[in-house]
């Protein structure tokens, strides 16, 4: 018998092969069960609910600025950004204009949080392809911003800074000289990020190719943010339906073409510099204003649907509340961007090596609690 | 050639990197963010603003400023403070006046969200900026917050 002879003897079949609940490479209790066929992937089955924690139905029990601190603890990494879609929520349904100052405050902060969401990103992503120096990089720079938050919000994850009708206290006197320091800072850092991996000729092979999306199913999946833009799908909610200050500054949506996983981890490094250019601009002159607009200790939203959406780090939230007139809201939902981002996997994941899927999975930088909420 | 070339490239883009990871080796302590958390307890001070745990100050004499209006506990989203109240006849206007027996905070529930401070009218509970509160019994995390025997400061109206 010749070897192929016995090669087409031996019976192969595919098999199932579980990656999480606990997955270092998973970032979170992420279930997904692959069909395996050797070391090729046939297919990819999400099973989420680890840790769902309802919070959409508790949303339903409590009153509407109780439910602003319940969103931190859906996509932690941009905790302030799901705060402020709440409050623009029911800002638009009380019909309450906030001040300037509340709106550059909030839109700086916004920033800075997608900075350190980026970060974080950046330093996990390296870790998951094998080199764990990145990942030290990256929480030294986000230590600085998680020291910001610290002394104006009063935490370093869990903000709650946000209320409906403005902000909780005004920013803290050192604010303006810290992130300008900081801003300084981290203008020297990216480069050296770059250095550091970016121009890696490892990583480039790693993930040039790997996990490609086109434009079309970037578009009939839902995807929203970094990873719609690495496929050339303009849909920054910041530029196109600006929110708070994003009218009244100047800012590129960053685009690539190629779908892969090296062009989603270029928008998210190009990303960081836009954002740093944002807080320029805004830093300097913060207008004067009222900090909280007036509300009633009881807010009653007026009966009907309100919907708001937002550009988190990971891509667009929606904050839908169905209000019948009470104190609180009738049914609340949120678009995460996680969870329509999650539904591509298994569309981009076939025929690939399940090295490729850490990697790609790395490039969509998941917050689980975000898609399971 | 290929070859030769791609094993140019890796080791040049090897060095590069080396020389970031080389530069901090050299000057290890220069912007170092560590901090020898448990030896440094001395010198530690947390922000202002930091939200550590729910205190009720108290003055010199065992008085404090909660006239128990009850603010807080409906501003709670999870219900980590409970207010045990009764009334009590005031001796100059004769009038009955509410008053707090126990301010019980439950800081194993709390999440910190700090919108208790924000409806407090007469500013009776703050932040405290102590965060070392790991104990063996979760009990020991429901706390009264009036000492014994305190009473409120006169002349405070919620």
């Amino acid at each position: 018998m010749t070897d192929q002879q016995v090669q087409n003897k031996i019976k192969t079949e595919e098999y199932f092969i579980n990656m999480g609940p606990q997955h270092p490479a998973a970032h979170g209790v992420l279930r997904l069960i692959l069909t395996i066929d050797g070391e090729i992937i046939k297919n990819v089955e999400p099973d989420l609910g680890y840790i769902h924690r309802s919070i959409e139905k508790m949303c339903e029990r409590d009153s509407y600025q109780q439910i602003v601190h319940l969103t931190d603890r859906m996509d932690y990494l941009s905790s302030h950004i799901n705060n402020e879609a709440v409050c623009l929520t029911v800002e638009k349904g009380l019909e309450i204009e906030v001040s300037d100052r509340v709106k550059v405050i909030r839109t700086i902060i916004a920033e800075l949080t997608r900075i350190a969401s980026h970060c974080l990103w950046w330093g996990v992503m390296g870790m998951d392809l094998g080199a764990l120096t990145t990942y030290f990089y990256a929480f030294r720079d986000r230590e600085m911003i998680n020291d910001i938050f610290e002394e104006t919000c009063g935490a370093r994850l869990t903000m709650n800074y946000n209320v409906p009708g403005g902000l909780m206290f005004d920013i803290h006197p050192n604010f303006v000289k810290r992130t300008k320091d900081f801003i300084a800072q981290f203008k020297t850092k990216i480069p050296e990020y770059n250095r550091l991996l970016t121009d890696n000729v490892i990583f480039h092979k790693r993930t040039k190719g790997v996990g490609i999306l086109t434009r079309e199913d970037a578009i009939s999946f839902g995807v929203s943010g970094p990873v719609a833009r690495g496929s050339g799908f303009s849909s920054d909610v910041r530029k196109h339906h600006p929110y708070s200050a994003y009218d009244r500054v100047d800012f590129k949506e960053i685009l690539f073409t190629e779908g892969d996983t090296f062009a989603r981890y270029q928008v998210r490094m190009m990303e960081l510099w836009e954002s740093v250019s944002i807080i320029e601009q805004l830093i300097d002159n913060i207008p004067e204003g009222e900090i909280k607009a007036a509300t009633k200790a009881v807010i009653k939203l007026p009966k009907g649907e309100f919907y708001q959406r937002v550009e988190t780090a990971r891509g667009e939230l929606g904050v839908y509340i169905n209000s019948t007139g009470n104190k609180n809201p009738y049914r609340v939902k949120f678009r995460s961007p996680g969870f329509s981002n999650l539904s591509i996997l298994n569309h981009i994941s076939k025929d690939v090596l399940i090295a490729d899927l850490v990697a790609t999975m790395a490039s969509f930088d998941f917050v689980i609690p975000d898609i399971d909420r | 050639m290929s070859y030769f070339s791609d094993i140019y490239k890796g080791i040049k883009t090897l060095l590069t990197g080396m020389s970031v990871t080389g530069n901090y080796f050299i000057h290890a302590r220069k912007g170092a963010i560590t901090q020898e958390y448990p030896d440094n307890r001395e010198t530690l001070k947390m922000f202002d603003r930091f939200r550590g745990e729910v205190v009720m100050p108290h003055t010199d004499d065992n008085r404090h400023r909660c006239t128990g209006c009850q603010s807080c506990e409906i501003a709670c989203p999870n219900g980590s403070i409970e207010i045990i109240w009764d009334r009590a006849v005031d001796p100059e206007t004769g009038k009955k006046k509410k008053k707090i027996d126990k301010h019980i905070y439950h800081l194993s529930m709390c999440t910190m969200c700090g919108l208790c401070i924000e409806a407090c009218p007469t500013d009776a509970i703050v932040w405290a900026q102590n965060f070392e509160n790991s104990v063996y019994d979760r009990s020991k995390l429901t706390k009264i917050l009036n000492q014994p025997g305190s009473s409120v400061l006169d002349g405070i109206e919620d």
